[in-house]
């Protein structure tokens, strides 16, 4: 991230060009000097406010309500808004159903974000290697996969998927091989891993790719000079040099796994295997949309949120001295 | 120089600002009927639907009307229907006058406060026009008129006639019969399955159920009960769950791309469905057109038949209507006056509650059984029989409930993996019901 702060600012001329003003004048300079830059925040601030701030707010008020029935609950007036307290919260993280589609998330990412992180490096110095043919087509292929929005490739996925339609397990049958369908209970998660693989390692490559043009070519001819191979200049040079560009991907991919949703939820009505509550998020859907009790699900979303942001918090604090290390 | 840029921030303030009550206009506008009061003028009505073609049903009624005119609002489906409806009613804005509901989700509506009763304009007027159990189902037994019926689900089994006759069977009349059926089906093509078990369809299990003789909730003065654990549904899921076990039924979902290719290829030879399955077959295996037997489901006591119902909907007027009058003037009329229904018929395929005035629409069978002359009476004799079932205010809990458990049970493919799933949607639907403050007996 320091890579990116912006050179500091030679000094300070624009603003007062000229210190022999009257007193009338500097005034006027001084109040037009804080209120300015404010009007010129202002509509990105009032966006901010309206679309962000004010709707995480009122999700944290929700989560602190319930709905309380009077008698049969039919008509008006049978129903009211009341404080639970931190009721919503105790029965989120009490929920046995919460707890299992946390453990299944962390084991997705287990297996996506170290196979979709390998892939993309190892692609990334392919691709960067001098001996490489047809860089161009190879990046834009690997690429590809990242702009099919999620819904159309699980969509995709979901009919290779399915034994009766895929023309995958038309050539198993026709080789008589007996494969198990990835739709069972015990290779669904690989399924949901592959598409998001799938469509993850074409983004993650182009990020680490471009870290890696921007090492100055003299690093490499020294190497050369010294008489490293090509994969000692991999190893030793060029991964070490793009770390903080590794860090952000594994960064993102984290928190994309902790929200996964699209996926499971479009395989789900393919399968007896996935439930409504597979992800965390999908849990709070249901609890929303499907069950209509929004109180629960706020509580169970700023729960995800803020685990979100302990993860990423203590992520960063980990790795940041290793990456980061050389630049303080 | 300094004064142009102030301005301009200014002026993009104002745009932004200008740009929020736009967005909040806008939402409230969306009810529609802002104009005047109830009497005089032209009135404008909102409709959100999900009928195919239902706009068509509707120009009949505004070039007969121009004094009450409807716009169709098309909605994705009836879950996402009542999702925006509810949201509505919760800003206390945005809902429109009118709304297609199902059956189950009037209890939900009405717990919520979105539908009016329509008792004050006049509906007990046209009760006779509709079969005793569906009027119940409007009215949740009291003396308000929620909304009022448009079409109904009887429920109906479906099979491939050339694939029996080829292997020497007969259309099942009892569900003995049909556990016979598949198994012999299976014996002979281990590729073929008489039907499926989905877990995914919570209001076929339902109408199954209720063909057994069950009825899932009940009012008991100021309390709620919860009977999905009971002698019925036990016995419906210990059936299937035994088909299952044993391999001769599928226990794949329908609806998916796999189940349609079965339908096509013939390795689903058959289909416990409803009245409405010759829209669905048609759509997803056109090419098996004149092949299909429709029949009535197969019986637990054939001496005493009784069916379920599996889809159906109604018509209600939510709260937020400034023009109820109007509303029910036009729901009765497309409900229940021959012209509509035979609109209805033709052009959104639906099967009309307004039993009487159906019965002289529903003269030819729908196209895809042209080989079925009487289609439409094994139909009015199955919707005699269907049993009386009571929907309590968290349907929704309870389907969902079904969508995750029966998925487990369908995936173990253990009998006793079904009875232990409906013992959970109980417990699940039974503690919902507490811990929003119901009085559970």
């Amino acid at each position: 991230m320091t890579l990116l702060a912006p050179p500091k600012a030679p000094a300070d001329t624009a603003g007062s060009p000229l210190g022999t003003r009257s007193g009338r004048r500097r005034r006027y300079d001084v109040r037009t000097r804080i209120i300015t830059p404010y009007l010129m925040l202002a509509p990105g601030i009032i966006l901010f406010a309206a679309f962000m701030l004010a709707p995480i707010l009122y999700t944290i008020y929700l989560s602190f309500q319930r709905t309380q029935v009077v008698g049969l609950g039919l008509g008006s007036g049978a129903r009211k808004q009341v404080f639970a307290g931190v009721a919503n919260y105790v029965s989120a993280l009490t929920n046995p159903e919460f707890a299992a589609s946390v453990g299944r998330v962390l084991l997705y990412g287990l297996i996506l974000i170290p196979t979709m992180l390998g892939l993309a490096l190892l692609f990334a110095l392919l691709l960067d290697s001098r001996r490489t043919r047809a860089a161009g087509f190879s990046r834009i292929s690997i690429f590809l996969p990242y702009a099919v929005p999620a819904v159309i490739s699980s969509l995709l996925w979901g009919f290779l998927y399915l034994p009766a339609v895929s023309p995958f397990y038309f050539v198993f049958d026709k080789l008589g091989w007996d494969v198990p369908s990835v739709l069972s209970s015990k290779l669904v998660l690989f399924g949901i891993a592959n598409i998001a693989l799938w469509g993850g390692v074409g983004f993650n490559m182009i990020v680490m790719y471009t870290s890696l043009k921007a090492v100055p070519t003299e690093i490499y001819e020294a190497a050369r000079i010294d008489g490293a191979s090509e994969v000692q200049t991999a190893l030793r040079i060029k991964i070490p040099i793009i770390a903080p560009a590794l860090v952000m991907t594994a960064l993102f991919s984290m928190i994309a796994t902790l929200q996964v949703f699209a996926e499971p939820t479009l395989l789900r009505p393919l399968t007896n295997s996935l439930s409504t509550s597979w992800s965390p998020l999908m849990l709070v859907y249901r609890d929303a949309f499907t069950r209509d009790n929004i109180y629960s699900a706020a509580a169970t979303s700023v729960v995800i949120a803020v685990a979100t942001f302990a993860v990423s918090f203590l992520f960063l604090r980990i790795v940041q001295k290793r990456a980061f290390g050389q630049e303080d | 120089m300094r004064t142009s840029l102030r301005m301009r921030a200014l002026a993009s303030v104002a745009a932004a600002a200008l740009l929020l009550s736009g967005c909040s206009a806008g939402a409230g506008g969306d009810g529609g009927g802002d104009n005047g009061g109830d009497s005089s003028g032209p009135v404008d009505l909102n409709y959100w639907a999900w009928a195919p073609n239902l706009d068509k049903v509707v120009d009949i009624w505004n070039t007969k009307n121009p004094d009450i005119h409807v716009t169709v609002n098309k909605q994705d489906g009836g879950d996402p229907a009542i999702t925006k409806l509810l949201t509505a009613i919760k800003a206390g804005s945005g809902a429109p006058d009118m709304i297609q509901a199902e059956y189950q989700k009037i209890p939900t509506l009405v717990a919520s406060d979105a539908l009016a009763d329509l008792s004050a304009v006049g509906a007990n007027d046209i009760k006779d026009k509709f079969p005793d159990a569906v009027w119940n189902s409007v009215t949740l037994g009291g003396d308000a008129v929620y909304s009022i019926p448009q079409d109904t689900g009887p429920m109906m089994a479906y099979y491939r006639e050339d694939i029996l006759k080829a292997n020497n069977l007969t259309v099942p009349t009892t569900w003995d019969e049909y556990a016979e059926t598949a198994r012999a089906l299976h014996k002979a093509d281990p590729k073929v399955y008489l039907g499926t078990f989905s877990a995914n369809d919570a209001g076929w299990f339902t109408g199954l159920s209720q063909q057994a003789g069950a009825s899932w909730w009940s009012i008991d003065g100021d309390a709620w009960g919860v009977d999905i654990d009971a002698e019925a549904t036990n016995k419906v899921a210990d059936y299937w769950g035994g088909l299952v076990e044993e391999g001769v039924i599928d226990n794949k979902p329908m609806y998916t791309p796999a189940w349609n290719k079965g339908l096509n290829d013939g390795t689903q030879a058959g289909w416990v469905s409803s009245v409405w399955a010759p829209g669905v077959l048609s759509g997803n295996a056109a090419d098996t057109a004149g092949k299909w037997i429709a029949a009535p489901l197969p019986q637990w006591d054939a001496s005493n038949p009784s069916d379920g119902n599996w889809g159906g909907s109604s018509t209600g007027v939510t709260t937020q209507s400034k023009h109820p009058k109007q509303a029910m003037e036009f729901i009765t009329w497309l409900n229940t006056d021959p012209e509509a229904i035979q609109a209805l018929i033709d052009t959104s395929g639906i099967y009309p509650a307004a039993t009487e005035a159906a019965a002289g629409a529903l003269t030819e069978p729908p196209a895809f059984f042209s080989n079925q002359p009487d289609f439409y009476d094994v139909a009015a004799k199955v919707a005699q029989t269907v049993a009386p079932f009571t929907y309590g205010p968290n349907v929704n809990v309870a389907y969902s409930a079904y969508n995750d458990e029966f998925a487990k049970a369908a995936q173990a493919k253990k009998k006793s993996a079904f009875l232990d799933a409906v013992g959970a949607m109980q417990e699940i639907t039974t503690a919902d019901l507490k811990k929003s403050g119901f009085t559970v007996k």
